[in-house]
This record gives C-alpha cells, structure tokens and sequence, in this order.
C-alpha cells in the first residue's frame, strides 16, 4: 500500500534507531498528544528500539479519553428517549459515562448504531423521518470540517430529525496548559492528521512561548522516528522551533477550505476534558444559524454535573507529571473493564496499556 | 487522534469519491478538498478526504530518511 | 446495574472465556483445558465430541452462508483435535416467516459440504419460533469422530517445547472482513471472500506424514490472538510471532488500517494453527500448500522458554510490542 509500506522498511527503520541512539546526549522527555501516535508507538514496539534516555509521553491526544462524563451522560440520556437513534462512531461505545455506558443501554434496548461517518447519520434520518438521529460529534480538527460537511447538508435537505451533539475539541488550548504548568517537557511530537487540516502554524505559540519545540510528525514508524531526531536535534543546538516531519500531507497553512467550513458552522467555547478540567476556548460550538441542528440547544437536558473521582489523577498522568502505578486506584477501582479516568478508558490510554502490559 | 490512511482516488462522482486502499474500497466525501483528480492520493479520514498526499514530499522524505541513516550519527 | 450479557461475551475475547470458564465449565464439571473436541476415552476407543452454534448475520456472504459455516466448524473441530469426522447432528431454530428458498438454499449447502468432507449428517432437530424470536436462523451442529491415541495429545498441547514452529495455514482475518462486508453499514466494499472451508483432509495428510505436530486449534472468532493466549495459559510457554511473516491478504490489510482493526484478532473459518517441531516445518509447510485452503501457509513465530516475557510481536525493524487478549469485538474507530 503506497505511502504507507515505505515508510515501514525494517532496514531504515534500524539504521534510523541508531543514528538516534547516537545523536542523542542525556535524557529527553518528548510528549506526543495524539491517541494515534500512543498507538503506532505501542503497535511498532518503537519504545524497544529508542535508547533508553529517550521518554516518550502520553498527552492529552486522546478524544475518546478525554470526552467529559457529561457528554456521555447526556448521551445515555438521549439514547432512553423514545425513537431516537444515537449514531456513534465505534469509539464511543465503551466510554463509562456517571453511571453507564452507550454499550449498557444497547444491551438493555436503546437503538444505538456504529458509523464510519457523519454520512451514514445522515442517510438513517432521511430514510427513518420518524426517529431522531443523534451524531456525537467526537474528535480535533480533524474530523470536525467533516461534521460541519454534514450539518450543512442536513440544513440543505431541511432535515428535521438529525442532530449533532458537539464535543469537538481543538488541541493549541490543552497543549497550552501543560506547557504552561511546569512539567519538564523537552519537545512536542505533533498531531499530524490535525495539522493537515490546520498547518503547522497554531503551534508556533510553543517555541516562541514557551520555548519548548515541536515537530509535526506522521504515523509510521519512520516518520516518528525520524520526528524524535528532530525533536533531539533541536534540544541539542537549544534551539525550538516549529519543524514539519509530515510535509507530504502538511503545509504551514494547512487546508484552508476545510478551515473556512468549520469556521463557518462552528465557534470557540470552552470545553471540558476529562482530567483536565474546563480548558476556556478549546471546544466547538455549534452556531445559531445551525441550532436546528444542535442536539443541546433542541433537546436540552437538565443534568446534573457529574464529579470527577478526586482520587483520580489522570489529569496530572496526562500532564506527565505522575505515573499509573502512583494513583492509589490504579488496578484496584479503575482497571480496563472498570476504567474510572481517561487515561484507563481507551485501549492506548497510559493507564490501561501500563495495566496490560506491565 | 484520528485515524487517517492515504487513499487513491479510483472514480469521482459529483463531491463523492470511490478511494481504494488495497484493494479495499471505501467511499469519501470531497467537500474538503479542490483540485482532485482521479489517481491522486487523499488522507482518507471518517468517510472524507481531508487532505492531498503529495508524491514530491513523500519521496523527499524517503531521500532525506535514507540520507540521515548514511551519514553516521550527523543529522 | 443487574449483571447482563453483552455482545462482547459473544466475541472470543476475555469476556467470553471468563463466562465459559467462571460459569459453564465450572458447574458442568468440564474438564480442563477446555479443548476445541472433547476427547473421551472409553473400552478400547477414544471418541471425540463437539458442538457449536451459528448465528452469524448475514445468513448469506461472499464465500458461502451459515449452513456451510456450520457443516465446516464442526467438521473442522473434530479434526484439529486429531480425530476423523465421522457424524454430524444438526438442530435448526427458524423464525416464523423465514423463507422456503433460502433454507433449501443453506440445506444443500449443507449437504454439499458433508459430502465434500466425507461426514454424513445423521440426525436432527427444527423447532419454529414466532416472528421476531429469533433473528431469522440460529443453526448447532455436533460431530462425533474416532481418534487414534497417538493424536490425542494434541488438543492439550502437552507435547509442546520450546524451539517448536509455530505455523498458520493461511492469510488471516478473510471471514471477519468478508461478513462485515456483506453487512454494508460501514461504507465499504471488498473482493474479500470468507475463507470457510472444511479442512479434515489436509489435516490428515499433515498427521499422516509423520510430521511431528503437537498442538493444533483452528482459529475461529478472537482470531490467531485468542489461540496463541490460550497456548500460552495452557502451557507456561511464551513465543515470539514476526509480524512480517503473518499472511494478511492485501485488502484485509487496507481495511484493518481504515478502520483501526488488528488482524491477528481477526475471525476465521477456515485456518489452523499447528505447533510443530521446526525439524518436521518444511514438510508441514509442503503438504498444506498442496490444498488450495492452505495455499499461503508459513511458518511466523517460534515457541520461546517458559520465563520470556508472554507473547511478543516483533515488528519490522526490530521493535517488539506484546500481545495480550483482546477484550471484546474489535469496533472501528476514527481515532
């Protein structure tokens, strides 16, 4: 498969190790904030091959991990109202809301679906006028123009069963709060799919900031490793910068037409993230002119806030600042089939990959 | 985040593509993108094209890649 | 929340064996390890006995339906525990309304299939249930056959060492992509077919030869990963699997990466894996190439010592990851 198994070569891959362990001086401890790069990581054992002095951490990169309790309360809540229909991507599934999870309510009967896009929503309210469709709208930069794709045609084929409840996320905000917050970070390994949609510009703040680099890298294992020497690179001569690793699919400026229509259907909110808190401007919200469309603006539910375990420490987990094994719930209360925090809840949670394989 | 994989553009009808990943078809909404063509290669994201994947960068890369791991330990 | 079952118990994974295991085999007073065939021995002879259900929907895919499904599990889990599939009893729930065309269709597939493996289906049952009772046709088969003692070791696997091969008959994950496929809610389309088929005559030409096989288990829902896990409970011993050497077909490859699956959890209908001592690898690999359901047989890892570390993965370039038992049916994801 062409652009995929190049960047797989087991030779390259190798040499590229070395060449690391040979530039690199000391200890570096790089943060990677995207679930995809924690599971190419696992999935290319690239840990096994990096030189030891060489930490790489699990941010807050994760949108199934971070999506609030709230969101998947009022979607429990939804999925019990009559003729309604919760079209979900497959990650959402498992995620334990206060008191139960979108899998449960399946289980006990609620018509809850799996989609591989905001399409096949879309064609369920058309072909099925009398349920209300209900798209959880999940994910970064990434896959919110999609979203907005699909609400403006909802708008234009006057659906009037098909709603979205936003929980999309926008990542500059949360790798603020932990470059702000004191943990040694040395570097950031950059989202790649995001930064193909929104350049590799909104995270010019973060060197010229904060002084920490950042390389916007892909997803195969070349691409990582060669982002990690990069980030070594850059630590060596102190110098920061915002470099591109992923240049085949990223540009400083991004796609700027997929900018434009997620700009034109949603606005900056705040957000909350799962052990993180309310992160101010670091959510999308979806606006007025659309708020036919918006499941909370039309079902509006009176909820009330769930709290946060507060022997949960995902937040500082997620921050870097402590590890699994020192919260005092870890394989007691919190464990994969009972996950409690964010960081136990998907599979390339730090938590629940620390729990399985260690 | 997001799962994305680059895909070829097989056949385009209107704003919907059918994208191959080998051999595999999935179908991918346009919307996204201007300017795409029938062999050109997308990042194939929740049933949308996201973004072009460019053949000139990717083959930089490979020749920097194989530049880097000739060059003993200088980067 | 009352304790309920979910799909998940359903899927191969770790709830389904807790649920075999904590509830089933513990008040039945199965004996352990829990083998694809009961062997039983009695006066003179050792039968081997096994059931399976299918409920798989569609009823119809690309390669075949359920009743082929249920001819070749069941044949196949006779002869993976060594025996020769001899007579197969096939119970049949349909749902009222359930068309008259496609149950002969399946029938005759059925009977097909018997033929092809040398089974002859001997007894039955059919019970009706009203109109949304049951999703259209549940079918469960069981089969009996006769074992040599010289085979019976290979259920239980206590003959397995280290240094042993451990071999795959062919590509994996061909049923799960060709079902869900045949599904179409999730936007794809593939020239994947599921790879059911009844494997007793390749597996007697391997057992045959002499070749010297020491565990054998085909590979069903919860994919290679499930199995290996279950060796790896069974007997203490840890292996090592090269990912480059496991045989994937291309577009079950491009699928597992758009939709976030891995293949090695991946179901099938129609591969084994053999455990074998490396001298005897060769032959092994000769005979199950010489059947078209075991074209692309290759040897992808070997048994390690019984302390080294679980089952590890070693990628291309050298990085290893471990594998562990998936929890669950694998879901497509987005991120």
């Amino acid at each position: 498969m062409r652009f995929i198994e190049e960047y797989r070569n087991g030779d390259l891959i190798g040499r590229l190790a070395e060449t690391i362990r040979k530039t690199a001086a000391g200890n570096y401890d790089f943060m990677e904030v995207c679930g995809g790069h924690t599971a190419a990581i696992r999935r290319f054992g690239l840990t096994s091959i990096l030189p030891p002095g060489i930490n790489l951490i699990s941010g807050p990169g994760c949108p199934v991990c971070v999506t609030s309790i709230d969101f998947i309360d009022r979607l429990v809540a939804y999925s019990r109202l009559h003729d309604t229909v919760i079209a979900t991507f497959g990650d959402l599934l498992r995620v334990p809301g206060s008191q139960s999870s979108l899998e449960s309510e399946r289980s006990a009967g609620a018509d809850i679906r799996i989609v591989f896009s905001g399409f096949e929503a879309l064609r369920m309210a058309e072909s099925e006028p009398l349920k209300t469709v209900i798209f959880p709208g999940i994910g970064f930069e990434t896959t919110a123009p999609g979203t907005a794709v699909v609400i403006k045609q909802a708008a234009a084929m006057r659906l009037k069963n098909f709603l979205v409840l936003s929980a999309h996320k926008v990542m500059p905000p949360a790798m603020e709060v932990v470059a702000g917050d004191g943990a040694n970070i040395d570097g950031f390994i950059c989202p790649g799919h995001v930064a193909s949609v929104t350049g590799s510009d909104p995270y010019r703040f973060l060197p010229e900031k904060y002084k920490i680099g950042c390389v916007v890298s892909g997803f195969e294992p070349l691409d990582l490793l060669q982002s990690v020497l990069m980030l070594v690179n850059q630590k060596n001569c102190r110098k920061p910068l915002v470099e591109i690793q992923y240049s085949r699919a990223v540009t400083p400026e991004g796609n700027t037409k997929a900018q434009r229509l997620l700009c034109e259907v949603f606005e900056s909110c705040n957000a909350t993230w799962r052990g993180f808190g309310t992160i101010p401007g670091s959510g999308l919200k979806i606006r007025d002119l659309f708020a036919s469309f918006d499941a909370e603006a039309v079902i509006p539910l009176d909820l009330k806030s769930p709290a946060e375990n507060i022997s949960c420490i995902c937040g500082e987990i997620l921050r870097g600042i402590k590890k699994p094994c020192d919260c005092m719930l870890f394989r007691n209360a919190c464990t994969p089939d009972n996950p409690v925090g964010a960081c136990m809840v998907s599979s390339e949670g730090s938590c629940n990959t620390f729990f399985r394989f260690s | 985040m997001c799962l994305s994989i680059p895909a070829r553009i097989v056949k385009i009808d209107g704003t919907t593509a059918d994208v191959s990943v080998g051999g595999a078809l999935f179908k991918a909404g346009l919307q996204l993108l201007d300017d795409v063509k029938e062999g050109d290669y997308v990042l194939l994201h929740a049933g949308f094209a996201i973004q072009k994947v460019s053949e000139k960068d990717a083959q930089e890369t490979l020749d920097i890649l194989n530049e880097l791991c000739n060059d003993s330990g200088r980067a | 929340m009352n304790k309920v079952i979910t799909l998940n118990h359903g899927s191969g994974g770790r709830q389904s064996h807790d649920l075999i295991g904590g509830l089933f085999a513990g008040r039945f007073g199965m004996d352990k390890p829990l083998t694809d065939s009961a062997v039983l021995p009695g006066e003179g002879y050792i039968l081997a006995f096994t059931t399976d259900s299918y409920v798989v929907e569609p009823l119809f895919f690309p390669g075949g339906n359920i009743g082929k499904l249920a001819v070749c599990g069941t044949v196949n889990d006779l002869a993976v525990s060594g025996a020769v599939p001899l007579y197969i009893s096939a119970a049949f729930i349909m749902e009222e309304g359930f068309g008259f065309q496609e149950l002969e269709l399946i029938v005759d597939t059925m009977a097909d299939e018997a033929k092809r493996a040398g089974v002859r289906i001997v007894t039955g049952d059919t019970k009706v249930v009203g109109r949304g009772k049951c999703d259209r046709l549940f079918i469960t088969t069981s089969g009996t056959g006769s074992l040599k003692s010289s085979f019976a070791h290979l259920s239980s696997a206590v003959r397995v060492r280290s240094g042993d091969d451990v071999i795959v008959s062919g590509p994996l994950g061909n049923h799960a992509i060709a079902v869900l496929g045949a599904r179409n809610n999730l936007g794809f389309s593939s020239p994947v077919e599921s790879d059911c088929a009844c494997l007793n005559h390749m597996i007697k030409d391997v057992l045959d030869s002499g070749a010297d096989v020491h565990f054998m288990r085909d590979l069903t829902r919860g994919g290679l990963a499930s199995v290996l896990h279950e060796l790896w409970v069974m007997t203490g011993y840890c292996m090592v699997i090269q990912e480059k050497s496991v045989p994937v077909d291309e577009p079950v490859r491009g699928l597992c990466e758009v939709l976030g699956f891995d293949p090695l959890y991946l179901a099938n209908e129609g591969k084994i894996v053999l455990i074998a001592d490396e001298n005897d690898s060769p032959k092994i690999i000769d005979i199950l190439q010489s059947h078209l359901s075991g074209k692309n047989a290759s040897v992808i890892g070997k048994i390690t010592g019984k302390k080294t570390g679980g089952i590890i993965i070693e990628t291309s370039g050298g990085g290893r990851r471990m594998l562990d038992l998936p929890s669950g049916i694998q879901l497509p994801r987005i991120c």
